[in-house]
């Protein structure tokens, strides 16, 4: 029953309803095309980009961390080795109130206000997904504590860890240097040297010395583990693993024994000590007094410990054996004798007087020796032996800078030896060039090199400045008959993986030019200095030959007239004794540089300490008083006798 | 001759399913179980319950196919007084979950009265046009219009956009194919687009934050975007081949969130590929095809608004799941059709289907 509507027509309505599904099947079939187009695009041209984001998200690397290498002296006996200890260690972005969270693990464990504020220092340098630890070498009850309450401190981890540890400690920090954490610093150098990969997990690397210089070696490949994992990062199987390479052992020159006699005959005294083998150029002993403990730098050091090590007078962070530089005094005059053969300046067989001063000719300024009525007429042989400054004097003044320069430098000095260790001071051998460089904003007069300025340098003063090592690294060549090694300390690496060891060459570097009776005559004045020179008092007793040469080195210039009195001077001014030697004389197996600082005559300070040194290292002899040793000879001026080089002045 | 008693039987159990469509459905449900056994990690749980509630729903299709449309039809007013009272009592004594309101406790267990609207508002509007169908004026538009936004404004309170939408879709389907004029619709888009900033500033955070990660997904990867990334990332790996079933790497890693139920479809398209969304979305496009065709031969004006209501939705369904699951549509909880894990959608499914062959049944020549 149907009636008209106005509105509604029955046949149009059907008619509209046939053409609005058609519509809508048209507008369903472009909708599915639509979707379909879109899968094209993911499945067939995004197909490789998606594919790439399913293997990444699917697959990720954990690092294994390789052992770092160890470090052996030359006999085998260890000199930095590693330790597993728990570290309590906290990843900020896991966790919700890092305060409420410190202050509940303080309960749990002993984490001192100094581990709070490396803490935090370490939690400025990281990112926030880092771990970073809050205290280290946790006690077994500790980690047990931490562990047990885990459940309620989310983001705290407490993780076995390798630790590096120098039983050793102070005694071969200068050698050995110290890993640290590594910073932003050596993120970007590795990132340059493309080794970022190489460092995937590692905390640590070397900072300074041995563990810097051999950082690749003792480091080691990182190995990886493909894990795969779910989407919350839990590893669900392990797919392929490759193991870490151990980092090599690094095999020193180094006879740890003797570098703790050294230490021991040093005792609390500032100084330096280089021992080489003068055969092969390995460093024996290597000893910059005092030094530090290099744990304090393992985990970032505390800005109080570091300003207190900073300033602390005796400056136990500078390494003195490699970057300190002093006047060689005396013990630069067999090098200077090398230097007047060489040139003709002086034969072999030429007396000359050794009065008590000199003074340069059109002058009234008088250059005193510290013999006061002087040595009459020795030759140069002699002359070494007992120390001459006035013979000297009068030498160097007749050659002149530009024949001392080339002989001298021939044996190192003035020049970085290159052993294996970073920041070597090349010290100073001074020449006219390099006095125009030096003073180069200054006038032309300061510039000039005057001929009287050879005359202090001479005698080992003056502008004069080198290392405890190149004097070492000299001695051994002159020991050595002029040839030249690389002084280094590593001997060997041995590989991790196939026990096999590298040895590092002990080739010649070069051979000094000079005839051998040149060697022969200088070192016979050396020998001399333990028999009846500035050394004899040393010297009493040797069961084997041994050649020296003391020195005297001033750290301040003594007025025209004044006297030297060390005991009127404030410590830190009074002069450094130096102490160069090598034997036995007839075939050398050890040559040594010792200076000591503020202490006086070489004779007095350095020499013993050398003699204790050779007599270990040669005879096995342990000295049973070491102060006893020490007091064999004066300690201030009053013997002149033993003591050749008193008041050694600089041209003023 | 004697028709034998099984035959008659068989007769009248056959009768009411449409063939054509229940071989379609039988297909798509082979290819859901198939693909559930990966999504769930092998394993049989919620391949048990899912055989389970499909064979429950299968009994309620199959009891609604019987019936005739007109029997059904009225219960129209009823159930969707009902429908509504419920989304009212939702209001005041719903149960919240993630900040939405959209539960109801029944004891034992929990329903969620929106559900029901999906089919009751349907319902409700072709009842409503088949009364007036012979008197029809523009206000009862403007009725039509009120009966459909009582109970998307209640679902949109809730909040739950997704749900409230294809309510609102499938109210106006009917609208649209009773007639509703295309100036009033082209209107409707024109003003729905000016006033699309007022509608953005009463969203919620999460409904924005949505629509803004569909447009970049990358600007929050672990949050909103996640989902899009990783569901993109499944898609786009499986290639045009796929990678096989069970070996879905980020399926069976995790990666998929909700991978049984809303975003079914990643864990298939990686699986399967391009070749296995061809396939998926020709078995849908036959599934609309088929009740389209029961559409366009509905006796009746209730018949075909309703054919044609449940049939645009099941087309809806399966458009924004795929299209938000492959990252051209926002974030919704839609349900891929009788893929997606989960007993209520499916019973609602079924129900529409169900109707559908029972109108299917009473076509004209």
């Amino acid at each position: 029953m149907r009636r008209p509507n106005r509105f509604k027509n029955p046949q149009n309505d059907e008619e509209q309803f046939e053409l609005r599904l058609i519509i809508a099947y048209g507008l369903i079939i472009l909708l599915f095309l639509t979707l379909l187009a879109r899968f094209v695009w993911l499945q067939v041209l995004q197909h490789d980009h998606f594919s790439t984001l399913a293997q990444n998200n699917r697959i990720s690397l954990v690092p294994i961390l390789p052992n770092r290498g160890l470090i052996l002296d030359r006999n085998g006996i260890v000199l930095a080795q590693n330790y597993s200890a728990y570290t309590l260690e906290l990843t900020p972005s896991k966790i919700p109130d890092l305060a409420a969270t410190i202050a509940k693990l303080k309960t749990l464990a002993d984490v001192t206000p100094r581990d709070e504020k490396l803490f935090k220092k370490l939690l400025g340098d990281s990112k926030n997904f880092e771990a970073v630890p809050l205290k280290v070498k946790l006690t077994d009850q500790e980690a047990a504590r931490v562990a047990a309450n885990a459940w309620q401190l989310p983001g705290v981890e407490v993780k076995a860890r390798l630790f590096r540890d120098y039983p050793y400690k102070e005694m071969t920090s200068h050698v050995l240097g110290y890993i640290g954490r590594i910073n932003q610093k050596d993120k970007e150098r590795l990132d340059d040297e493309d080794k970022t990969t190489n460092y995937k997990g590692t905390n640590y690397i070397g900072k300074t010395g041995l563990e810097a210089v051999y950082e690749d070696d003792l480091h080691g490949q990182v190995g990886f583990e493909e894990v795969e994992t779910d989407s919350g990062g839990r590893a669900v199987r392990s797919l392929r693993r490759t193991p870490p390479v151990n980092g090599n052992t690094l095999k020193l020159a180094l006879d740890i024994r003797l570098q703790e006699m050294a230490d021991k005959l040093f005792g609390q005294r500032r100084g330096a000590l280089v021992a080489i083998d003068p055969s092969t150029g390995g460093v024996l002993a290597f000893l910059s007094k005092p030094g530090f403990d290099p744990s304090l730098f393992i985990d970032g050091i505390d800005s109080q410990t570091w300003s207190a090590l900073n300033t602390d007078w005796q400056k136990p962070l500078i390494n003195r054996a490699l970057r300190g530089t002093y006047p060689p005094g005396s013990t630069f005059k067999p090098f200077m004798a090398m230097a007047a053969l060489m040139t003709h300046s002086i034969g072999l067989r030429d007396i000359r007087p050794a009065p008590g001063y000199f003074t340069l000719p059109g002058s009234s300024h008088q250059f005193r020796d510290s013999k006061k009525q002087g040595n009459g007429m020795v030759n140069l042989q002699r002359a070494i032996t007992v120390s001459s400054d006035t013979f000297f004097y009068k030498l160097a003044w007749d050659m002149g800078i530009d024949k001392i320069h080339p002989v001298v430098g021939s044996f190192g000095l003035g020049s970085k030896t290159g052993i294996d260790l970073d920041g070597e001071a090349s010290g100073i051998l001074p020449s006219k060039e390099w006095k125009e460089k030096r003073f180069a904003r200054y006038k032309p007069e300061v510039r000039r090199w005057y001929p009287a300025d050879v005359v202090s340098v001479g005698i080992g003063q003056g502008f004069n400045a080198y290392t405890p090592l190149q004097m070492a690294n000299a001695t051994a060549i002159m020991a050595n008959n002029g040839q030249v090694f690389k002084p280094h300390l590593v001997q060997q690496i041995v590989d991790s993986k196939s026990g096999e060891a590298r040895l590092i060459e002990p080739k010649p570097v070069r051979q000094l030019p000079y005839p051998q009776e040149y060697f022969d005559y200088i070192k016979e004045g050396m020998h001399g200095v333990m028999i009846s020179g500035t050394g004899a008092r040393v010297g009493v007793g040797l069961q084997y030959s041994m050649a020296g040469k003391t020195g005297t080195a001033q750290v301040v210039a003594i007025k025209q007239g004044a006297k030297y009195n060390a005991a009127a001077l404030a410590e830190q001014y009074r002069d450094h004794s130096w102490f160069i030697a090598f034997a036995p004389v007839e075939k050398p197996k050890i040559a040594v540089a010792i200076i000591v600082e503020n202490a006086g005559f070489g004779a007095a300070a350095a020499a013993p300490v050398a003699r204790g040194l050779f007599d270990f290292y040669l005879l096995g002899k342990v000295p049973k008083d070491l102060d006893g040793l020490l007091k064999t000879v004066p300690q201030e001026n009053g013997d002149a006798a033993a003591t050749g080089e008193q008041n050694e002045n600089a041209a003023d | 001759m004697k028709t034998p008693l099984i035959k008659l039987i068989w007769q009248r159990i056959k009768e009411p399913l449409d063939g054509w469509l229940m071989l379609f459905l039988g297909l798509i449900f082979a290819v859901s179980m198939v693909l559930l056994y990966s999504a769930n990690n092998q394993s049989f749980d919620k391949i048990d319950n899912k055989l389970i509630y499909t064979m429950m729903a299968l009994t309620v299709m199959w009891l609604i196919a019987r019936m005739r449309p007109q029997s059904v039809m009225n219960f129209a007013p009823p159930i969707y007084v009902i429908g509504v009272l419920l989304l009212i009592a939702v209001h005041f004594k719903g149960i919240t979950v993630n900040g939405s309101t959209r539960w109801l406790s029944l004891g034992v267990t929990r329903i969620q009265p929106s559900e029901i609207l999906k089919i009751a508002l349907p319902m409700m509007l072709a009842w409503f046009f088949q009364k007036y169908e012979l008197s029809l004026r523009w206000w009862h538009y403007l009725v039509a219009a009120g009966l459909m936004l009582v109970p998307v404004a209640l679902v949109l309170k809730q909040p739950d956009l997704g749900t409230a939408l294809l309510i609102a879709a499938a109210g106006f389907f009917v609208l649209f194919f009773a007639g509703l004029p295309w100036k009033v619709i082209f209107s409707g888009i024109v003003l729905a687009g000016a006033s699309m900033p007022l509608v953005w500033n009463h969203l919620h955070d999460y409904q924005r934050k949505r629509v803004l990660t569909l447009i970049d997904p990358t600007t929050d990867p672990l949050g909103t975007g996640y989902h899009i990334i990783q569901s993109m990332i499944a898609i786009g790996s499986g290639g045009p081949w796929g990678k096989g079933w069970l070996n879905g790497t980020q399926t069976h890693l995790d990666y998929i969130p909700e991978r049984t139920t809303d975003f079914i479809f990643a864990v298939y398209s990686e699986e399967f590929g391009l070749i296995g969304n061809l396939v998926l979305l020709v078995l849908y496009l036959l599934v609309i095809s088929r009740a389209l065709m029961i559409t366009a031969s509905a006796q009746t004006l209730y018949g075909r608004l309703m054919a044609a209501s449940i049939t645009m939705s099941f087309f809806v369904y399966a458009f924004v799941n795929m299209g938000m699951v492959s990252g051209i549509l926002p974030v919704v909880g839609v349900p891929l059709p009788f893929m997606s894990y989960g007993g209520t959608a499916t019973v609602t499914l079924f129900i529409g289907m169900g109707m559908l062959m029972g109108i299917s049944n009473l076509r004209r020549n």
